[in-house]
């Protein structure tokens, strides 16, 4: 016991020893998290619009105001000709194009068959199918206001159709996105410090001072773990203040309950960083691997986009994905206040892996250089 | 100059002599890319859905089929009361409920306003957004096809410019070819000088009679190499292997390829001169460019909808102008006049960020 003490106090003065270090500790985290979850908002806003207008009558300008005049849209300009519209688009300038058809005012009045075209900039596909989702709701209201003002039958005769939102009516993406970037940040800092750390005592040469002192493996293994599990705590609490205070997300669940699941998943991760680090011979090797699985394990979490949205092969690939438990573990808790009972499958994958993934780092970890 | 070439032949002997590296550094971009641009995607097919329906007659059961038909939803379960709705929902099978109010069917036909209602898990608004817009397309297309609205009102045409099947791989390819190529870069030369530091090989560099200028150039111009071929593996994968068209040319491509490759690798000196251990180096490239890269690029998320200050920090970011920049040639085919004002922004970011390098470069250490 006081051996992994000792080991521990060794490591915690290396880490605060590092003057650049404790800024990336503690003020990069905080900022990262209160910055960038304003930018993980999938909401399109200011779509900027161009019309061409070949109609030039009183009801297409109507149009034309009905739309400029929503909250989504900017207006970029209006002309009768159809190429000023497209280099606009070119030269990225405008995002989508409406074009109003010759005789719209009278066919529409006359009730003849009279067609209006939307192009879309489709590079960005779901930007594009957002902004006509748009358009045609607006267009559908624009029509029907006129169809009734003319007094032509069914103007309110459709569907009503009545829209609830479960668990977060204001339909606020923070309350998504910042567990989820609480998440990726913890799971970086802890990954990375873990990883890099035996590797580096090979690579300077002092490894071999620690393999002739009578130290077991074990109590090596676990006193290198400690600190970096104490610094991933207070790192989690860093972020769950912020998430609370600042951005108001509501914490339905226990904390308990998310800290007891926090702990077990970092020692999953502090042991996977363990166990790159018995693998590789030089810091390089250990950053590149790292690097490499957590950008995998980023992307393919459903943290950023959704799960059922990949092939099935891709989904299968998930389940290894510790971050994907743990993700979904943190919002069900917060956000729908689920009991353990709910992710205990959750919970007894990441105890198990955490075993497992431990016990290969112990055992990879050879004394003799 | 021969002093400048025999501390390029270093830096490639220490590059090709760590095998494992090598294979990383090369191995890596073509499985992320491979993966992230099958596995990547917003659409969203055969979402699970719950239906209510109260009415039980034909018209609800039509416009059911026409739900399970359109290939967006699975009808997973028939929910006999409201109760079951929360039931269904707690245990997260799915992610939308339908309810058919009473006499759907009598009302649809005496033009009496039948209600129809959509309850989504907003605990994913994303996900609650699109589906329920697909929802609302299908039953406004109900509505029409049994005659209700006139059908004398304008039709609405869409077209998708530029990538007609509306194919979100279009988006997310140059993304993460971008995010990947700087990454690599940067992350490369932060850690080689940094490594000189830590092991204490620096010293015996700075007395060397090289100038810092030299130093700095001799380490860059290897990476710059590696990573022209990791950019031109990746191109080829994006061209052959997602079928990316590619419109305009390749020479101009391959010279944007270029300037943004050199930006980000000084980008990376820029850490080392701050940084004095490679795990230093490592976590500022990391936090530093990783998340800031992926979230403000306009990669994932549409930068137009961020707040005002965000925005303005966006136009900071390389990636985001190199992503505007491989797109509009890609898949536009724009030349150089449609996309000179992005050329000339990572320009002058290369050349302040250079001229800040060599002013930072300490030819002492600590």
């Amino acid at each position: 016991m006081r051996r992994i003490l000792y080991i521990v106090q060794k490591e915690f003065k290396q880490i605060l020893r590092n003057k650049v270090m404790k800024p990336i500790l503690i003020v990069m985290p905080i900022v990262q998290l209160a910055i960038l979850s304003y930018t993980a908002d999938f909401t399109v806003k200011n779509i900027r619009i161009f019309i061409q207008d070949r109609d030039q009558s009183a009801l297409s300008q109507k149009l034309i105001n009905k739309i400029s005049n929503s909250d989504n849209f900017i207006f970029s300009g209006v002309s009768p000709v159809y190429s000023d519209g497209f280099d606009m688009m070119q030269k990225n300038n405008i995002d989508v194009m409406v074009s109003i058809p010759e005789h719209f005012s009278r066919d529409f009045i006359s009730g003849n068959k009279t067609s209006l075209f939307i192009a879309a900039d489709a590079i960005n596909s779901t930007k594009a199918s957002i902004s006509i989702n748009y358009l045609q709701n607006i267009i559908a209201i624009f029509e029907e206001e006129q169809a009734a003002q003319k007094g032509m039958a069914g103007g309110n005769a459709g569907i009503n159709i009545i829209k609830r939102d479960w668990y977060n009516p204001t339909l606020d993406y923070k309350f998504f996105m910042v567990p989820g970037i609480m998440v990726l940040l913890i799971t970086m800092i802890s990954l990375f410090l873990s990883g890099m750390n035996i590797v580096r005592e090979k690579e300077l040469g002092t490894i071999e001072q620690l393999n002739v002192t009578p130290i077991k493996k074990y109590q090596f293994i676990i006193g290198k773990l400690l600190p970096f599990l104490i610094i991933g705590i207070f790192e989690f609490t860093l972020g769950l203040a912020v998430a609370l205070l600042w951005f108001k997300v509501p914490m339905l669940g226990s904390i308990g309950l998310l800290y007891l699941f926090t702990f077990v998943y970092l020692i999953l991760i502090l042991g996977i960083g363990m166990f790159i680090s018995t693998i590789t011979d030089t810091q390089q090797q250990a950053l590149f691997l790292s690097y490499f699985l957590s950008v995998i394990f980023i992307l393919m979490s459903g943290l950023f986009t959704p799960i059922e949205s990949m092939p099935v092969w891709a989904q299968k690939l998930t389940l290894l994905n510790p971050i994907m438990y743990y993700v979904d573990v943190i919002r069900l808790v917060m956000l729908k206040g689920s009991s353990f009972g709910s992710i205990s499958l959750n919970f007894t994958i990441i105890t198990l892996s955490a075993v497992v993934v431990n016990a290969l780092a112990i055992l990879n970890y050879r004394k003799t250089a | 100059m021969k002093t400048f070439f025999a501390f390029v032949t270093k830096e490639f002997k220490h590059i090709f002599r760590d095998k494992r590296t090598l294979i990383i550094l090369f191995g890596m971009p073509v499985v992320l890319v491979i993966l992230f641009g099958f596995a990547i995607t917003m659409e969203i097919n055969n979402a699970s859905i719950a239906v209510l329906d109260l009415s039980h007659d034909s018209y609800s059961q039509k416009l059911q089929n026409k739900i399970s038909a359109s290939g967006y939803f699975n009808i997973e379960d028939a929910l006999m009361s409201y109760s079951d709705i929360e039931k269904a929902f707690g245990t997260g099978k799915i992610k939308l409920a339908v309810v058919i109010e009473d006499d759907f069917g009598k009302k649809l036909i005496n033009r009496n306003n039948p209600s129809i209602q959509i309850v989504t898990d907003a605990s994913d608004p994303n996900t609650a957004n699109i589906l329920s817009g697909y929802l609302m397309a299908i039953i406004q297309n109900f509505n029409r096809e049994q005659g209700i609205v006139p059908a004398t009102l304008p039709e609405i045409h869409t077209r998708m410019l530029y990538n007609p099947e509306n194919k979100s791989v279009f988006m997310f390819v140059p993304g993460v070819m971008t995010i990947i190529l700087m990454l690599v870069s940067a992350m490369m030369t932060s850690i080689t000088i940094a490594r000189e530091k830590e092991l204490g090989t620096m010293e015996i560099l700075l007395v060397s009679p090289l100038r810092p200028v030299v130093i700095t150039l001799g380490k860059v111009i290897p990476y710059l190499f590696l990573s022209l071929i990791n950019a031109i593996t990746i191109l080829l994968l994006g061209l052959f292997v997602f079928e990316m068209p590619m419109n305009g040319s390749y020479l101009l491509l391959l010279s944007e390829v270029f300037l943004f490759v050199l930006s980000s690798l000084i980008i990376g000196l820029l850490i080392s001169t701050v940084a004095d251990s490679q795990q230093t180096a490592m976590l500022s490239s990391m936090m530093g460019l990783m998340l800031p890269s992926i979230l403000l690029s306009g990669f994932i998320f549409p930068v137009s909808s961020m707040p005002v200050i965000l925005q303005y920090i966006s136009h900071i970011i390389p990636a985001k102008w190199f992503i505007i920049i491989i797109k509009s040639i890609m898949l536009k085919g724009a030349g150089l006049e449609s996309i000179g004002f992005e050329t000339g922004i990572l320009v002058t970011i290369t050349l302040v960020l250079g001229i800040l390098t060599v002013k930072k470069f300490k030819i002492r250490l600590e």
